[in-house]
């Protein structure tokens, strides 16, 4: 069995999708679990879930619209990942991408189409990659390890963001300087003027915009980069073994920081594109969790491109079939949540799926998801 | 030689508590000069030193210095428990959740009740955590990701926003030391968990390095192997210390619950169980340097709650509030070579020949 199917390029594929869809069964089945013990009716949630996903148009395009932030976050954490590099700071990356998105976005009125919203992309992704270098220069230089200072950054980010649209206190204090003069009290930025908003692909009530080519192009780029460039190599060189790549006379800290500012870059795009393709604006409530979900979009997807598009779409269905769901069945949308982290849990523990569905161990290594561990840095 | 014995003492003592004991003495000076002399005139004395920054430092600090302490115990025998701050929201839960059902039950009887099942579900968290990263070989980093967003989202979904948490602990003053000036009503007029985190740190000090339990944890997080030649059973004092780590953790959520706010709010460990993480490795894995740096980003929190409430600067407040974080930024980053954790951190660890 495993001598034939390393031959042909299917079963390959197909024994890759085993473990992710055994694990998405596993943890449905668990949550209808805790639905059960919290006196839900799961079947109930499930066919609300379904509908709202896929029942209809408008669900499938709820589905597509949440699909597209999942793909670049699973892809930052992704790519990452293949260089040792655990990135929890997709959502501080997220958040400074959209502030610096929509601080190009709100000015520069004039400009056309064609250079003012690629401008603004470009500046969201500076913004990520700003935020994302920042923890890759620590711990090439001073050992911090980047999870700290990734999960700090993403305080601080959501700080500034906040700052940025801050509407001035009750005794005078300045507002922020992207802050909506027109808004009164409510602390967000004014509209992305229409130069720089990303057009729809099937306008109100579908609400999908163009992004989601942005998307597919991202995941297709960062696979290329991953398996078809020099650079590549050399990533999955130091994530293997950083000593042997140092050996090899790879540059092994210019490879770290740059991976981390990629990374970052991925998950600005992130916000850039939630900015200007479906919210047009910034406000401090935007952003956060879909950096935590790249983490599990990532690993669901074996930190490969195409796995992350696939797993960012099951994760899409899941957020956008919550709504209806609750709304049909009265089960919490958090319900959601704890299914997604009992995914990453069996997406991450192939043991645990092997043990449940009775599977034999193979010879080769499973999902290779191994994090550099060592607090000390070098 | 006898001369020099006291200064090499001293020097051994600044040696392994340096940071430690800067911290505390240049704060406990400085507080005594201000509060006493007529320098608490001056405001941005006062907010910086004043009774109410060191009151605010010691409520910041007894949360981190229990994260703190649950990750030396983890990461001294060898798992890397990041997922603390799952931990301690699931402990806040579960307190919470205790004190609300037996809202009707003497108010003292309650709310002990309540911290022992915010400890035991807390050390239930650890218990996963080593289950994870042990039989199931889990990367101990991703184990402790799933421990906090299982956290987030089943604290979330079980959350019910019309429960009331009635009373909470209050402050217990030591007759006699409550009366010092400054002293006293800082550090000994204060409830139950503050008291109990601080003797935890002598606890978990005096246990790691003074006990047979502490000498074969250390063991079992340097050198496993070795550990194991000698009979110790390096799995079960993985599982062991990773429970107790829990428990610490769920301490820390008993006291936001319980202690400090008096109810339970939805993410409500805001960042304190990465904190603690930071804290743990500034103070170099061991429980009075974890003591020092909590003690230090305690006081970087309350001095922004001070800076606010206070308004003497025109800084805007998000860049106050980001104080906290970005110190804690730098403590790790100005380590360089000054650390160490243990050694077999983060490995599993494998029997010969049953791999």
């Amino acid at each position: 069995m495993a001598t034939a199917s390393s031959t042909t390029g299917i079963t390959r594929t197909l024994r890759a999708l085993l473990i992710p869809s055994l694990a998405l069964l596993a943890a449905l089945l668990a949550g209808a679990v805790v639905m059960i013990l919290s006196g839900d009716d799961p079947m109930a949630a499930y066919s609300g879930l379904f509908k709202g996903a896929f029942g209809d148009g408008k669900g499938w395009a709820r589905t597509v619209r949440k699909t597209i932030p999942f793909v670049l976050t699973g892809l930052s954490v992704a790519l990452a990942f293949k260089v040792s590099l655990f990135n929890i700071g997709a959502s501080g990356q997220f958040v400074m991408g959209s502030v610096f998105a929509v601080a190009v976005g709100i000015n520069f009125e004039g400009l056309p189409v064609y250079i003012h919203l690629p401008l603004a992309l470009l500046a969201g992704i500076a913004g990520g990659m700003l935020w994302g270098a920042i923890p890759g220069i620590l711990k090439v230089y001073t050992g911090a390890h980047e999870v700290i200072v990734t999960i700090m950054l993403n305080y601080v980010a959501s700080l500034f963001g906040g700052w940025t649209v801050y509407a001035g206190g009750t005794q005078g204090q300045t507002p922020g300087p992207l802050w909506d003069r027109t808004a009164g009290a409510i602390s967000e930025t004014p509209d992305v003027l229409h130069s720089a908003q990303i057009p729809w692909l099937f306008g109100p009530p579908y609400r999908v915009h163009y992004g989601v080519f942005l998307a597919l192009a991202a995941a297709i780029l960062v696979w290329w980069l991953i398996f078809k460039t020099p650079l590549g190599f050399e990533m999955r060189t130091v994530g293997h073994n950083m000593r042997a790549a140092r050996y090899a006379g790879i540059r092994v800290n210019f490879t770290i920081i740059l991976t981390m500012a990629l990374a970052g870059g991925l998950a600005g795009l992130a916000g850039a594109i939630e900015t200007l393709g479906l919210n047009h604006k910034f406000a401090p409530e935007f952003g956060g969790a879909v950096g935590f979900d790249g983490i599990t979009v990532a690993l669901l997807g074996q930190t490969h491109p195409i796995g992350v598009l696939l797993a960012a779409f099951m994760f899409g269905a899941l957020d956008g079939g919550a709504a209806t769901m609750q709304f049909e069945s009265g089960v919490p949308a958090d319900i959601i949540q704890i299914i997604q982290a009992l995914v990453l849990a069996f997406v991450a523990a192939p043991l645990i799926i092997r043990m449940i569905f009775r599977l034999r161990q193979q010879t080769d290594q499973d999902a290779g998801s191994a994090v550099n561990t060592s607090w000390g840095g070098a | 030689m006898s001369k020099n014995a006291p200064v090499s003492a001293f020097h051994r003592l600044r040696r392994r508590y340096g940071n430690t004991m800067i911290v505390a003495l240049a704060l406990i000076v400085m507080a005594i000069l201000v509060n006493v002399t007529p320098l608490k005139e001056q405001t941005w004395l006062r907010v910086l030193f004043g009774v109410s920054a060191l009151n605010f430092t010691l409520r910041w600090t007894v949360p981190l210095v229990l994260g703190a302490l649950s990750g030396i115990l983890c990461e001294r025998s060898g798992i890397i428990n990041i997922g603390i701050e799952g931990m301690m929201l699931a402990g806040a839960f579960a307190g919470f959740v205790a004190k609300t059902s037996t809202n009707h039950w003497p108010l003292a009887a309650s709310l002990i009740f309540s911290v022992v099942a915010a400890v035991a579900v807390g050390g239930l968290m650890g218990a996963v955590h080593a289950l994870f990263s042990i039989r199931f070989r889990m990367d101990q980093i991703i184990s402790g990701t799933v421990i906090i967003i299982l956290a987030l989202g089943t604290t979330s979904y079980l959350y019910n926003r019309d429960a009331i948490a009635e009373g909470k602990f209050s402050s217990i003053p030591i007759p006699g030391l409550a009366q010092i000036p400054v002293i006293g009503p800082v550090l000994f007029d204060n409830p139950p968990i503050t008291y109990l985190a601080l003797i935890m740190v002598a606890v978990v000090h005096l246990g790691l390095f003074y006990t047979r339990w502490g000498l074969r944890t250390r063991a079992v997080g340097e050198h496993p192997r070795a550990a194991d030649t000698v009979g110790i059973n390096v799995n079960r004092y993985r599982y062991i210390n990773t429970s107790l780590g829990g428990m610490l953790a769920g301490l820390a959520g008993a006291f936001l619950v319980l202690e400090a706010v008096g109810q339970f709010q939805e993410g409500m460990t805001a960042g304190r169980g990465f904190i603690s993480l930071a804290a743990m490795i500034f103070g170099n894995w061991n429980p009075i340097g974890a003591l020092g740096a909590a003690t230090l980003f305690g006081y970087t929190q309350a001095l922004q709650n001070e800076l606010l409430l206070a308004g003497v600067t025109q800084v805007p407040r998000q860049f106050i509030s980001m104080l906290p974080y970005v110190v804690t930024i730098v403590a790790v980053s100005g380590l360089v070579g000054r650390v160490r954790p243990p050694a077999a951190e983060g490995k599993v660890y494998e029997t010969e020949g049953s791999a």
